[in-house]
């Protein structure tokens, strides 16, 4: 564990920070860390950015990430890591579909792509959007909320299968609830084309032992967290299955 | 050659998965088919969400961990356990006092060829290694009506005494050390690292004292000893087997190597026992002791 000090809060919405560190850090787009707040919590956090600053996007959601809104720059937090295994870089055509936060570790991903990129951002509402300036920069972006209150109104994932009908992709990149990581896992497999998804369970040695995180004996902080296509359509516990803190099998 | 037997157990090679390690799931442990067995997670009455992150802690000669006994609760559990495809699964165990360890005991023994009493855990009070030494007798003698061999998992604590009282019981194996107790703080800040703030070291830099107990026990008692703590190669297989060991188990070892440890550290074991002219592992327990 490294004690990092905070260079840098960038307020991004109401809900989510990034928080920048005084650190580099090598690593691959999909790759996580373990995120300690003194006296509080250890939380998993995708790295958001890793060239030019080493960066997390923090949604608060609890006790933890409130905890990490709180910080100011000069603020020490402890980080272990990174961990697990990142995305893969596939072909030349890649369509990347983020729910809400999902989007976190694909920007480093969607930056480092060499090829033709098209991203479907969704969001429940336009406040909650991230990152779409930078987005709209470097890739051909659509935008859908769940309310409609910009772009096209319904699920990221409608909006990806209406561009998959319209053209052909050699790769989709995927993070977001789970639910709709599933739909998109149906979806790929249909069409035969290859999909990585960045998953989410419940974490706490974040080095591949305890067991917490394991989903079908794949430990989504070493084996994972992004996982293929092909091994996904294998997993019965993805979109139906996860375990919380005692291992108790709970409904996703 | 490297076949071994414990308690009427047997085992293709004398490596055992350490409880807390892979265990929570029952396709975890599948992962685990080139282990002589694989001991569960320890598992209690009730669902436990164990401690607050962060619940372990990479050092520079081994691991610090305070799970804090996690686990779903035995009558969860056991959907685990059924038809794990390992070759010998051992069950482990906790208890708040000798009712409460028969209570899961009885659960767990149809799923499994041996339970394993964890009375060592150092940093979950009670039900751990301060669990009572003078209470251990009648707790193990309640765990032996559910019809299993029982293994008594010991730390390095009072570890003559406790070994002593487990005999006592009727304990068929005593499995030496659980994780040692320790702390570690961040000097920035301040604050105790874990979540629990007080913990168990594992990993390499524990073997020495692992090595300690065997003997020490091996040494006073005729019970079978199982070694625990550090392994991470074959020559650390070998120094816990000189010291008394019938079998070992790897922890931590798993971080250091991951799962294919076991395949690995058994490969490794045939050509040292070759290489050092024996014909099987059998031939080397106890050598230190006649020294
Ligand atoms: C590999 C990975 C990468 C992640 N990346 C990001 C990211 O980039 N940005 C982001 O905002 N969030 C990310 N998360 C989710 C983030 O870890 C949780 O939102 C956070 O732990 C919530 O903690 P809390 O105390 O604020 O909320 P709580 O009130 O404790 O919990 C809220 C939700 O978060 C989950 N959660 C709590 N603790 C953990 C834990 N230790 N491990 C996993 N889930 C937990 C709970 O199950 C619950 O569903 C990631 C999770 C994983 C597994
Ligand atoms: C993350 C972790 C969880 C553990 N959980 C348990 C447990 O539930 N029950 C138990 O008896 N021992 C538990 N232990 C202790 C190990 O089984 C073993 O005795 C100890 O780690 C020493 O062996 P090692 O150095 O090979 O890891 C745990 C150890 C670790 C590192």
């Amino acid at each position: 564990m490294h004690m990092c000090r905070i260079a840098r809060v960038v307020e991004e919405t109401s809900i989510h920070k990034t928080i920048f560190f005084d650190i580099e850090m090598k690593a691959e787009p999909g790759q996580f860390v373990m995120i300690w707040i003194p006296g509080v919590d250890e939380v998993p956090m995708s790295l958001s950015y890793i060239e030019g600053g080493t960066g997390i996007t923090v949604e608060k959601v609890g006790e933890a990430t409130e905890a990490i809104h709180g910080m100011r720059e000069g603020d020490m937090l402890g980080v272990r890591g990174p961990y697990g295994k990142g995305f893969r870089m596939a072909g030349s055509k890649a369509l990347f579909v983020a729910g809400g936060t999902g989007i976190a570790p694909l920007l480093p991903l969607i930056k480092r792509y060499r090829g033709e990129k098209h991203v479907v951002l969704g969001a429940r509402t336009k406040e909650y959007l991230l990152f779409v300036e930078e987005l709209k920069n470097i890739s051909s972006l659509s935008i859908t909320t769940d309310d409609g209150s910009i772009g096209f109104k319904g699920f990221a994932t409608e909006m990806a299968e209406k561009i998959m009908e319209k053209e052909d992709f050699d790769i989709v990149y995927t993070c977001g609830p789970e639910i709709m990581m599933k739909k998109m896992l149906d979806l790929c497999m249909e069409r035969g084309i290859e999909m990585q998804a960045s998953l989410e369970r419940y974490m706490k040695c974040g080095i591949g032992i305890c067991d917490s995180c394991s989903i079908n004996g794949y430990r989504v902080c070493k084996d994972g967290p992004v996982f293929d296509s092909n091994l996904l359509a294998t997993m019965d516990e993805f979109g139906r299955w996860k375990r919380n803190e005692a291992g108790r099998r709970i409904e996703v | 050659m490297l076949r071994v037997e414990i308690a009427g157990i047997k085992m293709k090679n004398p490596l055992m998965l350490a409880s807390g390690i892979l265990d929570l799931t029952k396709e975890s442990m599948e992962r685990f088919v080139d282990a002589g067995a694989v001991v569960t997670k320890s598992v209690g009455r009730e669902e436990r969400k164990g401690y607050k992150n962060p619940v372990v802690y990479e050092m520079e000669y081994g691991i610090l961990n305070a799970i804090g006994l996690a686990n779903p609760g035995v009558e969860e559990y056991v959907r685990e356990l059924e038809e794990v495809g390992v070759e010998n699964v051992i069950g482990s165990v906790f208890g708040g006092n000798a009712e409460e360890f028969g209570y899961v005991a009885r659960k767990i023994s149809p799923y499994v060829k041996a339970i394993e009493m964890n009375m060592s855990c150092p940093h979950a009070k009670r039900v751990g290694a301060e669990y009572p030494e003078d209470e251990i007798p009648d707790a193990v003698k309640e765990v032996k009506k559910a019809g299993k061999p029982v293994f008594v998992k010991i730390g390095m604590e009072n570890i003559l005494n406790r070994a002593e009282r487990a005999i006592e019981g009727g304990a068929d194996a005593v499995v030496a050390i659980n994780t040692v107790k320790a702390m570690a703080i961040d000097i920035e800040t301040g604050h105790p690292i874990l979540g629990n703030r007080v913990g168990g070291y594992s990993g390499k830099g524990i073997k020495p004292i692992g090595i300690r107990c065997v003997y020490e026990i091996s040494s006073n008692y005729e019970i079978p000893v199982i070694g625990v703590g550090g392994i991470t190669r074959a020559e650390d297989v070998i120094e816990y087997m000189m010291a008394g060991a019938r079998a070992v188990q790897i922890g931590a070892g798993v971080y250091y190597r991951d799962v294919s440890i076991f395949s690995e550290i058994a490969k490794e074991l045939e050509e040292w026992l070759e290489k050092h002219g024996y014909t099987s592992i059998k031939d080397v327990i106890g050598i230190a002791i006649k020294k």
